[in-house]
């Protein structure tokens, strides 16, 4: 049987939101210490130096459950998953970019 | 319920080694991972590249699949034969690697229905907890994004039944999209994933794509008219009703205008705190000589207009 809801609590991931790293482990299911991982690595990169003060965009939590899921369904290690979502970024850029045009 | 043929589906002959298969299973991953592939299909394709390696890389189960015989065809209305099953020990115990939910009837109906507990890859112990969350991807036109629109989704959420096996169930939401999405951005829904081991619901992403405009080129929040001119309108300058997406302007083309010229009419964009522009980009069209009086008028404008618009190009020596 379907059952119909009505959604009240819709968040548009827009480019207003910021994350703090405890927001960021809650969205995307995940521990502190992997995301220190991840900036390490130059996959997020949030504002604000201290890891305390770390606020990260709506597009790391995008990132990061991209390279959950590239990791687990690929088997691709870190290094590479970083440059996977780098050459995806730039398609994406060089599509806009025809539209421009 | 229909036959799937796993062999098809991988690409691989029927007397491939399990080298062969463990090869076009990593080929056709890649390929068809639904975060690289911009196929609208992906995610299904990799369901089934995976629910076909599931079977094929364990020798017991590809012998009890073979055993089915070769004569069925793909998508061919199947029921397994009475003694399916008899002299093969698989159990859902066997399941070490992927998590087998949203595999097809026909599998369920001969490997069974499989538990989500056994989802502990070695790469995977850096996250505590096992995310539930759903992703989907959802098409939507243009003047939808600029007004906002109600839609409804049917997803196939799993959840977890008394017994511990994992059930598809469907599920209808109607969710409100605000006005101003665009391309890339996504909506979480807090809650309305799959089913959680222990009760907690994982979230919904829903990606927006922005379906093609016939007009309309969109970039981020910014849309991209082309207005076709004349010479005329063009060079003495006018003024133009244009279409924007929150209706009719009158656009105020200047004297002098210039092939791929671009008019910003501010904040007529996609809806937003900042909202994006409209750009109307000038293309000047020429209209053909149709007839003696035509013909006569482009000479006299040759004769009217003594301009040189080459002079670079011709300035241009060999070597």
């Amino acid at each position: 049987m379907a059952k119909e809801i009505e959604i009240c609590t819709c968040l548009v991931m827009d480019e207003t939101i910021r994350l703090t790293l405890l927001e960021l482990c809650d969205l995307g299911k995940t521990n502190a210490e992997w995301i220190l991982e991840l900036v390490d690595e130059g996959v997020l990169e949030p504002e604000g130096s201290a890891v305390d003060e770390w606020l990260f965009d709506t597009n790391a939590l995008k990132r990061l459950q991209m390279v959950q899921r590239l990791q687990n369904d690929l088997r691709v290690n870190l290094p590479g998953t970083a440059l996977a979502l780098d050459l995806l970024e730039e398609i994406e850029a060089l599509k806009a970019q025809i539209i421009r045009q | 319920m229909q036959y799937k043929d796993y062999y098809k589906i991988m690409d691989v002959p029927k007397n491939a080694t399990q080298d062969e298969i463990k090869r076009a299973h990593r080929k056709l991953a890649r390929k068809y991972h639904p975060d690289v592939s911009k196929e609208v299909n992906a995610e299904q394709k990799f369901k089934e590249v995976g629910e076909a390696y599931e079977v094929l890389k364990d020798p017991q189960k590809r012998a009890a699949y073979d055993r089915i015989g070769g004569e069925w065809q793909h998508g061919q209305s199947f029921t397994p034969p009475p003694d399916w099953g008899a002299g093969f020990e698989f159990s859902s115990k066997t399941f070490t690697g992927g998590d087998s939910s949203g595999f097809s009837e026909f599998f369920e109906s001969l490997f069974g229905k499989t538990r989500p507990s056994a989802f502990h890859r070695t790469d995977n112990r850096k996250f505590f907890t096992q995310s539930n969350d759903q992703y989907s991807k959802l098409l939507i036109d243009l003047e939808e994004s600029y007004k906002g629109v109600t839609r409804s989704i049917s997803l196939q959420v799993p959840e977890i039944n008394k017994d511990g096996a994992i059930v598809h169930k469907l599920h209808t939401l109607r969710v409100k999209i605000p006005k101003g999405v665009i391309s890339g951005q996504r909506i979480r829904l807090a809650a309305q994933g799959g089913g959680g081991e222990r009760g907690r619901h994982g979230d919904l992403f829903l990606e927006i794509t922005l379906r093609q405009h016939r007009l309309f080129k969109v970039d981020g929040r910014d849309v991209f008219l082309e207005l076709p001119t004349t010479p005329w309108e063009a060079a003495l300058g006018t003024t133009l009703k244009v279409p924007t997406l929150g209706g009719q302007v009158e656009l105020k083309i200047p004297a002098g205008s210039q092939s791929g010229n671009k008019l910003r009419l501010k904040g007529r964009g996609l809806p937003s705190k900042e909202p994006g522009n409209q750009y109307v980009v000038i293309k000047v069209l020429i209209p053909r000589a149709e007839n003696e009086e035509q013909k006569v008028f482009y000479e006299n404008m040759a004769e009217l207009f003594p301009v040189n618009l080459r002079s670079e190009i011709e300035g241009y020596k060999d070597g």
